[in-house]
């Protein structure tokens, strides 16, 4: 099974809707993405909780249907 | 997750302070994500000790519960989990890493 650039970027925006998303396709395989992701829930979040958060998001498609998603996660800077 | 898996993956972390639940060995790494911590980990001189999820089924399954995480590699420093690929990598590359580990009494 695999994913598309836009079924993750949607499926993020459900949980967190004012969210900035940025995807990276990593190998085109539809296997392996990569997801920057700024939003103001995750302020106040360590790294894993915020990672957490996005793999909660996914309905635990990540590590099933997707093999990968590297995320690099924040809060909007000041 | 039975409980046996659970007790054995709780002592299995407790036992080791730097633990690395990873997909092959460390010389021979089975999927690139773990052979990438392996990579930062040997940078950084830091003696760890590692799991081959391939070999136990329980182990694979059980580790992605009990740390709420859905991939592996994992890491765990003094029963703490730090992260996956993402994470070890990005602190790796900002510095975090070494201070992490040098708050935690292990030497870099």
């Amino acid at each position: 099974m695999t994913m598309t650039s836009n079924e993750i970027e949607e499926l993020i925006l459900k949980s967190f809707p004012n969210a900035k998303i940025t995807i990276d396709d990593l190998r085109g395989d539809g296997d392996h993405f990569a997801a920057q992701v700024v939003t103001e829930e995750f302020r106040g979040k360590s790294r894993v909780q915020q990672h957490q958060m996005i793999y909660n998001a996914m309905g635990g498609r990540v590590g099933k249907e997707l093999h990968a998603l590297a995320l690099n996660t924040s809060a909007p800077k000041d | 997750m039975e409980d046996n898996t659970k007790e054995k993956i709780k002592d299995i972390i407790r036992d080791n302070e730097v633990l690395l639940f990873m997909k092959g060995t460390p010389v021979m790494p089975q999927c690139g994500f773990s052979a990438a911590v392996v990579g930062v980990l040997t940078h950084m001189g830091v003696k760890f000790n590692s799991i081959n999820v391939l070999e136990d089924a329980e182990i694979r399954e059980g580790i992605k519960e009990y740390s709420d995480w859905p991939t592996i590699p994992q890491l765990y420093v003094k029963n703490e989990f730090v992260g996956g690929c993402d994470i070890i990598r990005e602190m790796h590359e900002n510095g975090e890493l070494s201070d992490y580990f040098n708050n935690a009494g292990i030497s870099v």
